[in-house]
């Protein structure tokens, strides 16, 4: 068997492992004495609550996603009704991260002066944690989805800034040369020549940020409230359902995967080989 | 030298070098290239070819003096000039045929997709790479991507072709095929080329002139030595020539001996190398070493 299949097989066992510990550490202990008075004045409850076990959420997951789009009312939507909120605002602050952070970043990487002139803003501003901007964007923007727009829009200019300025500043001399021997001029070189040669480079400064930013939705989200996976967890913690808590961060979990693999998809189709 | 077709003149190269004089690489570098000419330009390392190449190409400039050609002066790149490099600067991400159109489409940008394909196939297929089109330059070895590199200067037509050690990384039989190749493509184009070699019968077989630079700091254009081998020159038949040893030997002595005995003394204003054959000259030639 080649490596692929064992390593499927070392996964499924490590997971069934997994799965089997964490279901039986949390069973109920068995018990044959009748409840005490205390037990059945509280309903037959325990005092110490426990992490429901696997088969239960694997429960709930089904019962979620087959039907995961209903909407029952402000504290009752699908699991993908929420899911759809949170990617539109990771989509909508990542969007406008890179219509500002790619044109500056080919400005910076292109001029030495530009570079030497914006990089302290960037040194400065770039390992300030984006929930801190969030009392700010509320005051000054007066609106909870768009200040979580915002937040995310600060988390992931960064490493998309940061790459393509790197990217762009270095591109090999010869292939400017050889824009230049074409006489290029500045706009076509960095269109044909610039873009794909660091296309590599700012992808991956993209795939950092879509990472960050679905790191940082969760969060921002608990903070603004009202609808998104990240209100989701916090909503199904308040009402001490932790089922839906761990089944959501399951699909958290699994939407953070998907996104990191369209880019490194997107990644792999600008690669070259030198 | 007055009506050349490319005149250089009084061409200097130096460099500051901290708490001490500036260092001149060469100096008053005067030398003419003849419409259609193939003139090979060597000497030893440092001795600023490189810096003389990138001067004609407008992509360097010179600390003194400056480069006419056709009549205007040269003030930076143009398509008017082409350039292989050493290193083939193929761009990795296009196809060898996406390569080649690049400097097609820079150099005629209002050529419709038909003229553009066949200009590239025309060139493609001279160099011999026909079948190759659609591969990326990392999947052809050393050789064919310098192929593809000649191709792509060829296909713009220019009207000066510089050529940076085109040969220097490729194994001696590669060299060898590419050498008669360009040889043959020269011969139907009868482009204008100026080419940097370190390979004394890589110049005796395709140059007209071979300009010798005696070594840097301090260096300058020698002389220049007419090849008057006849052609069509075959790589096989050309030692047979009577001439093809004595031009040797004089090159190699040149190289050997007197480029180290010359270096340091800088020409005079406006002095142009002088210009020797030694095929048909009878005088005696100086000492040499190396026969190789």
């Amino acid at each position: 068997m080649d490596i692929r299949g064992k390593s499927i097989i070392l996964s499924l066992a490590i997971l069934v492992t997994m799965l089997g510990i964490w279901e039986m550490s949390v069973h109920k202990p068995e018990s044959s004495e009748p409840l005490s008075e205390y037990e059945l004045l509280m309903g037959g409850a325990e005092q110490e609550s426990r992490v429901p076990p696997p088969s239960d959420v694997l429960k709930l997951a089904a019962s979620e996603l087959s039907n995961p789009f209903y909407d029952a009312g402000p504290n009752d939507k699908g699991i993908g009704i929420q899911l759809g909120y949170s990617l539109y605002r990771v989509l909508a602050g990542y969007l406008l991260a890179m219509l500002i952070a790619l044109p500056l970043g080919f400005v910076i990487g292109m001029s030495p002066l530009m570079y030497r002139a914006i990089n302290p803003f960037i040194q400065i501003l770039r390992p300030i944690s984006p929930l801190a901007w969030m009392p700010l964007a509320l005051f000054v923007i007066k609106d909870s989805e768009a200040s979580a727009i915002f937040v995310i829009f600060i988390c992931s200019i960064w490493p998309m800034l940061v790459n393509t300025a790197f990217g762009v500043s270095n591109v090999r001399k010869d292939w400017l040369r050889v824009a230049s021997t074409h006489e290029l001029s500045r706009l076509r070189t960095a269109l044909t020549v610039i873009l794909p040669a660091a296309a590599p480079t700012i992808l991956t400064g993209m795939r950092i940020s879509i990472g960050i930013a679905w790191l940082v939705i969760v969060a921002a989200e608990m903070l603004v409230g009202g609808t998104g996976v990240g209100y989701y967890v916090w909503n199904e913690w308040n009402n001490l359902d932790l089922t839906s808590v761990i089944f959501s961060i399951l699909m958290i979990g699994l939407v953070g995967m998907l996104l990191d693999m369209i880019l490194a998809a997107a990644i792999k189709r600008v690669k070259y080989q030198e | 030298m007055k009506n050349s077709f490319v005149q250089v003149q009084n061409l200097a190269k130096r460099f500051p070098i901290a708490n001490e004089e500036e260092l001149t690489v060469f100096e008053n570098a005067n030398f003419a290239i003849e419409k259609g000419e193939f003139v090979c330009i060597t000497g030893h390392s440092g001795c600023g070819k490189s810096t003389i190449l990138n001067a004609l190409a407008g992509l360097d400039e010179p600390t003194q003096g400056c480069v006419i050609m056709d009549g205007k002066e040269v003030v930076g790149p143009s398509l008017e000039r082409g350039i292989v490099f050493q290193n083939y600067s193929l761009l990795p991400w296009l196809t060898v045929m996406d390569n080649v159109k690049f400097g097609v489409r820079a150099r005629w940008p209002n050529w419709s997709k038909e003229q553009i394909e066949s200009q590239c196939h025309k060139f493609i297929d001279m160099v011999g790479l026909n079948g190759t089109e659609l591969r990326k330059p990392s999947e052809l070895s050393g050789g064919m991507r310098q192929r593809v590199s000649i191709a792509r200067a060829f296909a713009t037509q220019p009207k000066l072709l510089l050529l940076d050690e085109p040969f220097g990384a490729l194994d001696a039989l590669t060299r060898g095929n590419i050498q008669d190749e360009l040889i043959n493509i020269w011969n139907e184009t009868k482009q204008t080329i100026f080419m940097i070699t370190h390979d004394v019968d890589e110049a005796i077989l395709m140059a007209d002139r071979v300009l010798l630079m005696s070594n840097g700091p301090r260096a300058r254009v020698a002389e220049s030595v007419v090849v008057d081998i006849a052609r069509p020159r075959k790589r096989a038949e050309i030692i047979d020539a009577p001439e093809y040893y004595k031009i040797r030997n004089y090159l190699v002595n040149f190289l050997v001996n007197r480029s180290k005995e010359l270096s340091g003394s800088s020409p005079s204003l406006n002095e142009e190398p002088l210009t020797v054959n030694p095929g048909v000259e009878t005088r005696p030639m100086p000492e040499t070493k190396a026969i190789a």
